[in-house]
């Protein structure tokens, strides 16, 4: 039998898997393959989320295995709809995020502007600002509380030194007013440098030909901004505030080891509130039903803000 | 006790049968001073019963998640608990823990050899009935201490004498300890500012509570208009009630360091022993650890017992020692609650810093002189007043702990409004368990 080119190449090549494996086709062997996964996925996320939503209609009490749990319908959704200590919890919740976004974008974006600029030892600021980011929020927590202390810590001297206030006069952690923004002070401070470092990389992304074309056109450099820079950079930024609000929404250790939740209830977030439903009141039930409608709260306003982030995208 | 008492004692053997076959149990507690005072006295039970005894102390603030959690996931983690006495309701009725009638009737242990306060408080489910799920192991309340060495200051009691026109003592009613903490707010002791006094204001876990439960007992405070009908409407926000919560809040705004806005056992003993404070509150377990304190303890501190109003009354702390339903050890462990109900081991128990509830050493002639805080303790042991048992006490605790931090510490509201919400919370938690 002659050689040919062509039977040689038929011989290299290798017989295809399935060809192999008696009995079973190419679109078996991939089930094979990816069935451990799409059944570690079924375990691990849905079946917990279909249980929940069962245990949500239920009074359900983790802490009595030995008493059945009844259906109780849509009680704990009223409940919790109608309670106005959770409705406080959400409006904490929000004006957490609302500022900590606001402030942590304002920062990071001027912070990565001025990063961006060509200076020697930007590098080595890059890698100081980035630092806080790295600590465990535990860590953080109890770090700034020793910096509130009314009578030692350092943030009260310094505000009383640009203020000619006397430190011990102002308590960030105890006092109702300024709690919420010592959390909020904290947390831009821990996470201002991961939207920096979004934002940088948007930055980095925009061609200089744009910039020396705009110089040709003899556009300001103001225009330049605002003109090639802030709308280039917007999809990253989005990014960063989908990521940021998302986390943030989640809250929960540091804000636990800065007040525990109080002056009374003023920083209990809903993380905190729902904590301690489940998993200190043993209110299995109605903690799934809380679980559950702040799940459609998040899922619902995070595609809300993905579709607009794929329209700014696509401009 | 006496020495001679405790020496005696100590001589007589006691008499546990060693098994043939050793265990490794572990016996599970807060970590905080009368843990380390048990390993001690736990060697002499390794010795004679040949069993290795492990012990897991977990930090107060996390104390009730973590044990809680392992009793509701039926661990096997603890052989013996020694868990608050709030927990005995849930411990019974979820069957976490095992209860103890027919093994106490077979070894002859009698809970009448306890004082009936202890029992009660941390043995009895359904309270006050004959079964026992606990022997009393840790008798506490919550108490008072002070800087005998600034009280007895000839200047600082010329000043009070002109401040307030009495003479500066010991407070023999709220009302006093208050005036007394007023006069010390802010005032400056060799060079330094102190302050009033340091009261539990904690919301995590059961702080606040607890310090406010100590102002509302001698007031007259009652859970109930009966005991048991779960009638709260008039007792829990009774002009008394309201009184004493409005005189808690005074008390935290005019006479404690400032930033004491979530302050429990471990902030009451720094403000103490750093000498900013001329009174604290704190359990009477801790007081041993306080007398002893180099620089604070000794002739510099004094101790008194939570003093009264319209009635005597103090916050009931302390623990009854459990064997856990999941144990597989369960033999060796009732073993060891038989060693430790025996006379001659509860009177070490209190040499070494652990308050024993046994009659044995409570009625002792020689024991209010043992040491400086014993008279205070049993005093305080007549009149102990306990939260909630209930199987959703940790639910009561903490509608409590959010309403009373809200009015006390945020400043949200009257007191009256306060223990309103707390009633209705209440209800609904008792509605749900199906009692209203």
């Amino acid at each position: 039998m002659t050689d040919t080119i062509a039977n040689r190449a038929a011989k290299a090549t290798p017989q295809r898997v399935a060809r192999k494996i008696k009995g079973l086709s190419d679109r078996a062997i991939a089930w094979i393959f990816v069935a451990p996964t799409i059944f570690l996925l079924l375990a691990i996320n849905i079946f917990p989320l279909i249980w929940t939503i069962q245990l949500s209609f239920t009074n359900y009490r983790a802490n009595r295995l030995n008493r059945e749990p009844e259906f109780i319908g849509l009680r704990n959704y009223e409940r919790i709809l109608t309670d106005s200590d959770i409705w406080l919890n959400m409006q904490a919740t929000a004006h957490f995020l609302f500022w900590t976004i606001a402030l942590q974008v304002l920062i990071g974006f001027t912070l990565a502007w001025l990063i961006n600029k060509k200076f020697k030892g930007n590098d080595l600021w890059t890698t100081i600002i980035v630092l806080p980011m790295m600590l465990s929020p535990a860590v953080v927590g109890n770090f700034w509380k020793f910096l509130y202390q009314p009578q030692i810590g350092l943030f009260n001297y310094i505000v009383a030194f640009f203020t000619g206030k006397d430190p011990s006069s102002f308590e960030m952690l105890g006092s109702v007013q300024l709690a919420p923004w010592s959390i909020v002070i904290v947390d831009t401070w821990m996470w201002t440098p991961f939207v920096m470092l979004i934002c940088l990389a948007g930055l980095r992304s925009i061609p200089d030909y744009i910039y020396e074309a705009a110089e040709v056109d003899r556009a300001s450099k103001l225009r330049q901004f605002f003109t090639i820079t802030i709308p280039m950079v917007l999809p990253f930024l989005m990014l960063a505030v989908l990521f940021r609000g998302i986390e943030n929404f989640k809250m929960f250790d540091l804000v636990v080891q800065l007040t525990g939740g109080g002056p009374g209830s003023t920083t209990e977030l809903t993380s905190i509130n729902l904590k301690r439903e489940a998993f200190e009141k043993w209110r299995t039930g109605y903690a799934s039903a809380y679980a559950i409608i702040l799940f459609v709260t998040v899922f619902g306003l995070a595609s809300i803000y993905v579709k607009a982030l794929n329209k700014v995208k696509e401009r | 006790m006496t020495s001679a008492a405790v020496g005696a004692a100590l001589m007589t053997s006691v008499s546990v049968p060693t098994l043939a076959m050793a265990d490794d149990l572990t016996l599970c507690w807060a970590a905080w001073d009368p843990a380390n005072a048990l390993v001690e006295l736990s060697k002499e039970f390794e010795a004679q019963s040949g069993h290795t005894m492990n012990f897991e102390f977990i930090p107060w603030p996390n104390f009730a998640d973590r044990m809680l959690n392992e009793l509701n996931s039926g661990g096997k983690l603890c052989d013996l608990l020694i868990g608050d006495s709030q927990w005995i309701g849930g411990g019974a009725e979820n069957g976490h823990y095992v209860k103890l009638n027919d093994f106490f009737d077979a070894e002859g242990i009698s809970m009448d050899d306890f004082a009936p306060a202890t029992v009660y408080a941390y043995s009895t489910w359904p309270k006050g009935t004959p079964n026992y799920y606990a022997l009393p192991a840790m008798g506490d309340a919550n108490g008072w201490f002070y800087r005998a060495d600034w009280f007895a200051d000839a200047d600082i009691q010329a000043a009070y004498k002109e401040a307030t026109g009495e003479d500066l003592r010991e407070p023999q009613s709220q009302r006093e300890m208050l005036q007394i903490a007023q006069f010390f707010q802010g005032r400056e002791i060799d060079g330094k500012t102190v302050y009033g006094a340091s009261i539990f204001t904690e919301r995590g876990s059961e702080g606040i509570t607890m310090g406010v439960t100590s102002a509302l007992y001698p007031w007259g405070f009652k859970y109930e208009n009966t005991p048991g009908s779960y009638d709260m409407e008039g007792a829990v926000n009774s002009a008394e009630a309201v009184e004493a919560l409005e005189f808690y809040k005074e008390f935290y705004e005019t006479a404690t360091p400032p930033g004491y806005t979530n302050s429990y056992m471990g902030e009451s003993l720094d403000a103490f022993k750093s000498g900013q404070v001329a009174m604290a509150m704190n359990w009477f377990a801790f007081f041993p650890g306080l007398y002893a304190d180099p620089d604070t303890g000794g002739d510099k501190i004094d101790f008194f017992v939570n003093p009264p109003q319209n009635q005597a009354g103090s916050t009931l702390g302390g623990q009854g020692i459990s064997v856990v339903a999941y144990s597989d050890k369960q033999d060796a462990a009732l073993e060891y609650i038989k060693w430790f109900a025996n006379p001659e081991v509860q009177a070490k128990w209190w040499e070494l810093g652990g308050y024993s509830a046994h009659n044995a050493v409570l009625n002792d002639p020689g024991f209010k002189d043992s040491a400086p805080f014993a008279g205070d303790f049993l005093e305080a042991m007549n009149d102990v007043q306990d939260f909630w048992q209930e199987p959703t006490y940790a639910e009561l605790l903490l509608a409590m702990q959010k309403r009373i931090h809200d009015y006390v510490v945020a400043d949200q509201g009257t007191a009256q409004e306060a223990l309103d919400k707390l009633i209705e919370d209440w209800t609904e938690v008792f509605e749900d368990e199906g009692k209203l």
